[in-house]
């Protein structure tokens, strides 16, 4: 285990960072070897699962995530989708990938035009700086986006478990 | 982060300033001033406070009969809104039968073992935390008063030294970060001036609730310290003081921090 | 019974959009952790939630492990009849939980 307040330690994970590589430790104190990411092309892939060939569009959804978060291990999302909930015009599903962490898919919400409002919050764990990507599917069969880019610090005083 | 950084070799600088000496009243601020608003936000709101998941494990268990004595903790203390006010602002509290202080956690174990007849929990337990978790919701809003009783002097003195003492392989007493550079970061992380308001707190780093011991052995194993042992003489003289550095701060609990 | 923790307002006028909020109790062992001697720790999560009022499905989840330990979900429906809601929660290990609540629409 590592401690943040070694300075060495810290300057070799911010070199690593400024290099574009992948940090060098994780905040989850159990873990000894650092798993395989997500890679962008997964997350390509997993959002062509979701929408095959058609077009992802930009716009109507709101991914609210602070742009700085405390602790990546426990990370308030929002997704709000810009539209209307009527029985024959409504967001059918919102869906939610990563890039970084070891699977690209966070969650997939299942509406129903009773919603009223198309909004879910959760909270989430980024294993690292990253982008996160909400894909919203309409009742018109269309698709629509939102990207974010999270920072992710690690938590100080970390610890073995105890 | 070069903020970081740079607070790390302010830190860890051959020319470490002297002990600045303790905050003043009124510079005082809770770990709860230092979240961001989504966290605030998070602590604020019961129904979405995960904390409180361990709280209604606690009211379960407060009202669960255990131990030869086959009673409930409600079947002494009645309702735990009523009975518990306060409680937790004012311990760590001396201990007539061991003439020490003992934190809260070991007062509820004084009465599993003697009021119940049952083995005591262990610490860091859902269930320690649960019960201390309720019971410490009930200061909600309370001044901390910790450390008036004039036989813990000597305690409140001895967790003084140990918060003051330089210790583990990057030589760093309490007092370096939490009084002299409590507005400074580490490694993206405000240092904060180490209040115990919220104990037991919601940690999102552990994603799960711990007890102040736990917070502070993390603090111990970060400068590279060997970490006291739960419930060690020198840990509950250590909580205690930290309270009595804090008297008259408003309890926050059962808080989320990062 | 895990704790579980769930939050639907008792009284709302007919045609409200209410808020309901839900908090469950579970460690979301994402299943690529190792313990300190180098054993992989087995995924342990909850993999879907799902809320019915009066029977019919209105919402539903599928989590990952990307999810943070002690699922929190917040989401909106319409205040159509007053009646209950059930949630339900499913997840590994054969992890199943219920809860509860009723509304009263006028
Ligand atoms: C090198 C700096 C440093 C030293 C030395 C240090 N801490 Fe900390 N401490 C921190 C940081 C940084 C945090 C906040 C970490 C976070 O929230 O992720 C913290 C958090 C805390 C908290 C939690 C406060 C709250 O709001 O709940 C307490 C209590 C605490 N420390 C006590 C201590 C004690 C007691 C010692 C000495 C044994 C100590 N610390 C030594 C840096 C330090
Ligand atoms: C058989 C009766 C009995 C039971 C059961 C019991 N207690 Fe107590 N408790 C007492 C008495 C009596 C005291 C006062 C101190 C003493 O004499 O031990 C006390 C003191 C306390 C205090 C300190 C209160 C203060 O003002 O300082 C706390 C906290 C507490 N009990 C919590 C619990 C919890 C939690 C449980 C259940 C796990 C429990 N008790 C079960 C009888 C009981």
């Amino acid at each position: 285990m590592s401690s943040m307040f070694d300075p060495l330690h810290l300057s070799r994970r911010h070199l690593l960072q400024l290099a574009g590589t992948v940090a060098a430790t994780s905040a989850l104190p159990l873990v000894t070897v650092r798993p395989a990411q997500a890679t962008p092309a997964m997350l390509a892939s997993a959002i062509r699962n979701l929408v095959g060939e058609a077009h992802v569009q930009t716009g109507k959804v709101r991914l609210d995530i602070p742009p700085l978060v405390e602790n990546g291990n426990t990370v308030p999302m929002t997704v709000s989708v810009d539209h209307p909930m009527t029985p024959d015009n409504f967001v059918k599903s919102i869906h939610v990938f990563n890039e970084k962490n070891p699977q690209p898919n966070v969650a997939n919400f299942f509406l129903t035009p009773s919603a009223g409002r198309a909004q879910v919050t959760t909270r989430i764990r980024l294993a690292d700086t990253q982008k996160v990507v909400a894909i919203a599917k309409l009742s018109d069969g269309s698709f629509w986006s939102a990207t974010v880019d999270v920072i992710v610090t690690l938590a100080a005083c970390t610890e073995e478990m105890p | 982060m070069p903020r970081a950084l740079l607070a790390v070799m302010v830190l860890l600088g051959a020319a470490l300033p002297v002990l600045a000496g303790e905050i003043a009243v009124s510079a005082r601020r809770s770990g709860y001033d230092f979240l961001s608003s989504d966290t605030k936000a998070m602590q604020d709101d019961d129904t979405a406070n995960p904390a409180m998941l361990s709280v209604l494990d606690g009211e379960t268990l407060w009202s669960t009969k255990a131990g030869a004595a086959n009673k409930s903790c409600g079947d002494c203390h009645g309702a735990a809104d009523a009975s518990m006010k306060g409680v937790a602002a004012r311990y760590p509290a001396f201990n007539a039968a061991s003439g020490a202080p003992v934190d809260l956690g070991q007062r509820v174990n004084l009465c599993r073992r003697q009021h119940q007849q049952a083995d005591p929990f262990a610490p860091e337990s859902r269930e320690l935390l649960a019960l201390t978790a309720v019971i410490a919701k009930q200061s909600r809003g309370m001044p901390i008063t910790a450390g008036d009783d004039p036989r813990l002097a000597s305690a409140v003195a001895r967790g003084r030294e140990l918060f003051v003492q330089r210790q583990g392989q990057l030589n760093l007493a309490c007092a370096n970060c939490h009084d002299d550079n409590w507005d400074k970061h580490l490694a993206g992380s405000a240092i904060t001036q180490a209040q115990p308001t919220g104990y037991p707190i919601y940690r999102l780093e552990w994603q799960g609730m711990g007890s102040l011991q736990r917070r502070l052995r993390g603090c111990m194993t970060g400068v590279r310290a060997q970490a006291l042992d739960f419930d060690a003489p020198d840990m509950i003289s250590l909580e205690l003081y930290l309270m009595s550095r804090a008297h008259g701060m408003t309890m926050d609990a059962p808080a989320v921090r990062p | 019974m895990p704790a579980a923790l769930v939050n639907v307002p008792a009284k709302a006028k007919r045609g409200a959009i209410i808020e309901i909020k839900t908090l469950m109790s579970h460690v979301m062992e994402p299943g690529y952790r190792h313990t300190a001697a180098g054993d992989a720790i087995p995924r342990d999560i909850i993999t879907s939630f799902t809320c019915r009022f009066n029977g019919a499905e209105i919402f539903r989840a599928d989590l990952y492990p990307a999810i943070a330990a002690n699922p929190f979900l917040s989401f909106f429906t319409t205040a159509s009849e007053s009646g209950r809601f059930e949630f339900e929660w499913i997840g590994d290990n054969g992890f199943v939980a219920n809860a509860s609540a009723v509304i009263t629409v006028d």
